[in-house]
């Protein structure tokens, strides 16, 4: 049910119907695979840091008064669970551009985001349970941020149920890009109520972080930022190249599906033209 | 803008008069909701009705997503998403007389399942002003946001699995609102609740606007 023009679009290579194969749209828009020299130095500088963060976290740093070993796991932790915002706001972020611009660059990065952005809830979740088994006692309790996140583990999983349909890709993108726009301020609205809910009813019963974490473990902490968010910055330029290559190996199936109705419909020398070598 | 919303609720209300699926269906489905209630928590008087408020909520969620599927649903046979498009009306009026359509449906839901609590739980009714204002915000919350969620997946194969899967963990702010007002309207302390039913209300607003100003762009760009 998509009109003419809402299918063609505007920005890109193959707005004005060339091959997806011509030299500008091979060579300078589309990578023809997911590296590139700046993400080989990204990735390498990615690994580096994690091995800083393996000696800061595991051997460096001295183990917490209160909570020995286990503090060493929010090294991870913590950055996860602030590099899980950020990917929701960036998903937020590029829908709202997608449905301003209507270029498949910006779909593609909320859909990468979105993604990347499971892994780390799963990663935030997964720490913050094996933490509270021997801090609290138990591997999950009804906490306000832990009920949040696994809100907004749903929110996140039902939107990429929603990407993942086998629709008509601008239709997709349409309801992706609501869905997408929604994203931060549900999260933001279902943090406040639960928060809310748990502080009206019981007293904080939980042992909250140490606030002032110095020295080595404030190094520790540090490092892990930087690791977790090298790693985040790798996957998501990987995976948004890969979200580019999947369209334009869609645009290429249309593209040969085209000519060859041309070429059936008798038009021999205009599917010549237009069909990709 | 109104008189727009005003058609289409009038159409989706006289369609389901018509076809009598929510009276012969969806209703009867939502009391039995409380019964397996009932069941699961083996029928003690007391607990039941500790329980009730949370548990009229779960019920209420429950027969709404069935409504919002047969409110979207409507708009699926037929081509009428490409008349309306063709109509000349307002997309947000689409939008406000669906949701308004919805909102009857469920507040004749709500109406039945409360009879349902206070004869099957035992419930004493207390606090009538706040039950009442906390299930209209709730009621405009819900169909509000359902309106929205049911056209985000209104014409997928897929749309009776996804639905709830979008739209309960949206709508869990909604149910912890509604049924903390109801707890404290019903244990007689009704200042503990008015705070939530400001929560509904802004709830409602919220998702208000944002459907009036997304439909367009959804039954545009599918």
């Amino acid at each position: 049910m998509t009109s003419p023009t809402s299918t063609t679009v505007t920005g890109t290579p193959y707005g004005d119907g060339r091959a997806p194969d011509t030299p500008r749209a091979a060579g300078r828009v589309a990578p023809g695979n997911t590296g590139s020299r700046a993400s080989r130095v990204l990735g390498i500088l990615a690994l580096g840091s994690i091995v800083l963060l393996v000696l800061y976290g595991l051997v460096w740093s001295p183990p917490d008064a209160e909570m020995a070993d286990s503090v060493r796991l929010m090294y991870i932790h913590v950055p996860a669970a602030s590099f899980l915002y950020a990917g929701c706001f960036i998903t937020t972020v590029a829908s709202a551009m997608w449905l301003r611009r209507r270029t498949p660059g910006w779909d593609a990065l909320a859909g990468a985001s979105a993604e990347i952005s499971l892994l780390f809830a799963a990663i935030t979740l997964g720490t913050g349970s094996l933490w509270g088994r021997p801090t609290w006692g138990t591997y999950w309790t009804w906490d306000a941020r832990l009920t949040s996140t696994a809100l907004l583990t749903a929110l996140l999983v039902g939107y990429l149920a929603l990407r993942r349909l086998d629709v008509d890709p601008t239709a997709r993108s349409t309801r992706a890009a609501v869905l997408g726009l929604l994203l931060v301020p549900n999260v933001i609205i279902v943090n406040r109520s639960v928060e809310w809910w748990r502080s009206l009813h019981q007293r904080s019963t939980l042992v909250k972080l140490d606030p002032t974490i110095e020295g080595q473990m404030l190094v520790a902490l540090m490092v892990g930022f930087l690791a977790v968010g090298l790693v985040f910055t790798w996957l998501l330029v990987h995976r948004f190249r890969v979200a580019w290559l999947e369209y334009q190996s869609e645009r290429l199936d249309l593209d040969l599906a085209l000519a060859e109705r041309r070429a059936e419909a008798g038009h021999a020398g205009e599917a010549r033209e237009s069909t990709p070598a | 803008m109104w008189r727009d919303a005003a058609l289409v609720a009038g159409r989706d209300l006289r369609v389901e008069l018509r076809s009598r699926v929510t009276t012969n269906q969806v209703a009867p489905f939502s009391v039995l909701v409380l019964i397996l209630f009932a069941f699961a928590l083996d029928p003690d008087r007391q607990l039941l009705e500790r329980l009730a408020s949370g548990l009229y909520w779960t019920a209420v969620l429950f027969a709404a997503l069935l409504a919002i599927s047969r409110s979207a649903a409507i708009d699926e046979t037929d081509g009428v998403r490409d008349a309306l498009r063709l109509s000349g009306i307002d997309p947000a009026g689409v939008f406000v007389g669906k949701a308004a359509a919805v909102a009857v449906v469920l507040l004749g839901l709500e109406v039945l399942l409360g009879v349902g609590v206070v004869v099957l739980y035992g419930v004493d009714l207390a606090g009538a002003g706040l039950v009442v204002l906390a299930a209209l915000a709730a009621t405009v919350a819900v169909a509000a946001t359902g309106t929205l969620y049911g056209a985000l997946v209104s014409g997928l194969r897929v749309r009776e699995t996804l639905l709830p899967l979008l739209l309960l963990p949206v709508l869990a702010p909604v149910l912890i609102g509604a049924t903390r007002a109801f707890e404290a309207a019903l244990a007689g302390v009704p200042t503990d609740g008015w705070p939530w039913c400001g929560l509904l209300a802004g709830l409602a607003v919220l998702y208000a606007v944002a459907g009036a100003l997304a439909y367009g762009t959804l039954l545009e760009g599918s």
